[in-house]
């Protein structure tokens, strides 16, 4: 076991993939020489050479598109955006491309593509440097997109999504990056997609979250226990496919459910999450299913991020209207 | 007695000591720029040093009072010369309300001032470039004489949009001028991992336009094409790209540590190279400018920065609620 954090748990992934496999191959803007601008790929492209883990052209249309075409040919590429509101230049490439290879050939052709990229809030980066547009993959059939909240289910997770045969959107939030580190094996394992991971265990309330909003719901947990009220935290991990069976398990004990995004209000992640609760548990619930966001504005400058985005209070205020209601 | 080189293209002595005054202003504020940001007190640089010659020698080759610019984040030297005061630079430096690019909404670097005919940008590289092909478009279907200057960097003339505006501008013959200011690296990655074409000014034969390399460490060079190019705009010739060979003397920006990727000598060569030094030696012997006068002026400069450097760091920033505005029309707004 080692200490590592975030991103060393993502480094070590790649590395362990293209160890593994020699299909594997790591590129994007500044991925080779330089590392990465977060240094997500420091030292890969020492260990592994030029021809696996390579700088690409400034031109993320051309990295994910030819992505679609180095994997008709048997390789897993593992190409990173550097900052994900770039991924508005590639998204024919993303969403009507490699989503649909699978669908469009009648099951002969799949692109095992998993595109890395930083996201997220509270580190004073702006608009597209900050967005959470995780909505917007998920909405897109033929995607999977996974968000790690710590460092081991990040290496466990990546790990899996370079291994999966479909293309997966693997969402880094850069707040999470060093701010912790964690026990993490050195040696390989996965985390399965699709499955969430219930963080702490509750009876009165479910708090549903992913990325760094995982950490905001454990300490409104935290927070709440001192008031009585024992809240479970669900960690989704992969917001497409969502772990629906996992939700509606702990809805079904606790009968009200509180679920956080950062993203904004509309048509996200935790819309969806609280159909899905309505359609199957809503004879369980003693409230309405409540959501904790950010309001429907474009990212904001840093001045007004903290109050901007979603926090711990925030989460509490709503549990305890849920708990009252 | 022989005229000089900027007496030949109808510079006067007082033009090119307004150009040299340009290029000191965006140097000498950039470098404040960084001192700030190590000190703690703005958050982002990215730097226009080593590119000045480039960007002043273009845009005084514009029409200041007619024309518009697409720039890019290294372009101080462009905005300034656009009209953008030191003050409003450091407003949005420190990201406050008064920041005319855009409420300290956006990071520095992202120019954008209406009244001065500065498109607003974004990140995302090349996005300005279709927008300055729509805005030449325009000012062709309504008879208008302005031109429509954009730049960006070498890197960024990988993406689409460079392709797909340039195409457009050559198929329409509109009066737009695209400057790519290639400075050898986007970020880390050199040129050659970059660019496949020998030049990026061989581009422009594609889209059905002329492509010039020029010396962009020489704002006369740059003068001398882009004045070029804005005749044959305005005469309905169609568009340009001009490529001006430059050095980025700074990091890619300050989260960036250039000495990952370039060695110590290849840095200390551009520094020897410096176009600001360069244009100050060449006026001093065409005896423009003095020993005296150059100290008078850095003076000068040097009290608007600190000038500027105190507004702009006591003026209020904008209340967090002003980032619900502006997402759709105002009550009562356009
Ligand atoms: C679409 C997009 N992808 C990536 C980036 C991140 N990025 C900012 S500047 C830059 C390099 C640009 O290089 P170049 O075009 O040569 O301009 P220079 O910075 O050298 O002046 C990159 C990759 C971005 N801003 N936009
Ligand atoms: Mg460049």
């Amino acid at each position: 076991m080692a200490q590592m954090t975030m991103i060393q748990a993502i480094t070590d992934a790649l590395s362990t993939e293209l160890k593994n496999d020699e299909d594997v191959l790591v590129f994007g803007e500044d991925v080779g020489q330089n590392g990465g601008v977060f240094r997500a790929t420091e030292g890969l492209q020492e260990e592994f050479g030029e021809e696996r883990v390579f700088d690409t052209p400034l031109a993320e249309s051309g990295i994910i598109g030819m992505s679609v075409g180095l994997s008709t040919q048997g390789f897993r590429p593992v190409p990173e955006i550097q900052f994900f509101g770039f991924v508005y230049e590639a998204m024919d490439a993303v969403s009507g491309q490699a989503a649909r290879m699978r669908y469009r050939s009648g099951g002969r052709w799949h692109a095992p593509i998993t595109i890395r990229s930083p996201f997220g809030g509270g580190v004073h980066t702006p608009e597209l440097h900050a967005d959470s547009l995780e909505g917007l993959m998920a909405q897109q059939p033929g995607l999977k997109v996974v968000i790690p909240s710590n460092p081991y289910d990040a290496k466990g997770l990546l790990i899996s999504s370079i291994r999966e045969n479909d293309p997966v959107i693997f969402l880094e939030h850069m707040k999470l990056y060093r701010s912790f580190r964690e026990e993490v094996p050195e040696e390989e394992f996965t985390v399965d997609l699709g499955k969430a991971n219930v963080k702490r265990e509750g009876k009165d309330i479910t708090l549903i979250a992913y990325g760094a909003m995982v950490h905001s719901s454990l300490k409104a947990a935290e927070e709440l226990e001192k008031e009585n009220i024992d809240a479970e935290v669900i960690d989704l991990r992969t917001v497409q496919p969502i772990d629906v069976d996992t939700i509606i398990e702990s809805v079904m004990k606790t009968n009200r459910a509180v679920v956080v995004q950062e993203a904004q209000r509309q048509a996200g992640i935790a819309a969806s999450i609280v159909s899905e609760i309505q359609e199957r548990a809503i004879l369980h619930l003693e409230a309405p299913v409540l959501r904790v966001t950010a309001p429907d504005t474009v990212y904001p400058f840093s001045q007004a991020e903290e109050v901007w985005l979603p926090n711990y209070e925030d989460i509490i205020e709503k549990a305890k209207q849920s708990i009252n209601f | 007695m022989a005229k000089s080189r900027h007496q030949e293209l109808g510079l006067t002595d007082e033009k090119v000591l307004d150009m040299y005054r340009t290029m000191l202003r965006a140097r000498k504020i950039d470098e404040r720029m960084w001192l700030l940001n190590r000190a703690g007190k703005i958050p982002f640089v990215i730097s226009c040093q080593g590119q000045e010659a480039a960007q002043v020698g273009a845009a005084y080759a514009l029409n200041l009072e007619e024309d518009y610019a697409a720039p890019y984040y290294r372009d101080m030297g462009v905005v300034l010369a656009f009209g953008m005061t030191t003050r409003d630079l450091f407003l949005s430096g420190f990201a406050k309300a008064e920041d005319p690019n855009s409420g300290g909404r956006q990071m520095p670097g992202h120019f954008g001032q209406k009244k001065n005919r500065i498109l607003t940008g974004s990140s995302p590289v090349t996005t300005q470039l279709p927008h300055a092909v729509g805005v030449a478009l325009a000012g062709k279907m309504e008879k208008k004489d302005f031109v429509s200057f954009v730049t960006l960097g070498e890197g960024s003339s990988n993406q689409g949009d460079f392709h797909e505006g340039l195409n457009f501008a050559g198929v329409h013959k509109l009066p737009v001028i695209t400057m790519v200011e290639n400075n050898k690296y986007a970020i880390s990655v050199p040129l050659d991992r970059q660019v496949a074409s020998e030049t990026v000014a061989d581009r422009g034969k594609s889209y059905g336009m002329p492509g010039y390399q020029v010396n962009g460490n020489d704002p006369l060079d740059v003068f001398a094409v882009i004045k070029e190019a804005r005749e044959r705009a305005v005469n309905g010739e169609g568009p340009t790209l001009v490529e001006a060979i430059t050095n980025r003397l700074t990091a890619h920006s300050s989260d960036d540590d250039h000495t990952a990727y370039r060695d110590k000598e290849e840095i200390e060569e551009m520094k020897k190279n410096d176009c600001i030094m360069l244009f100050s030696e060449y006026l001093k012997e065409q005896g423009v400018l003095t020993d005296d006068a150059e100290t008078a002026m850095m003076k000068e400069i040097d009290d608007e920065i600190n000038d500027a450097t105190e507004y702009a760091e006591n003026a209020p920033y904008p209340e967090p609620t002003d980032a619900l505005k502006y997402v759709y029309a105002e009550e009562g707004g356009e």
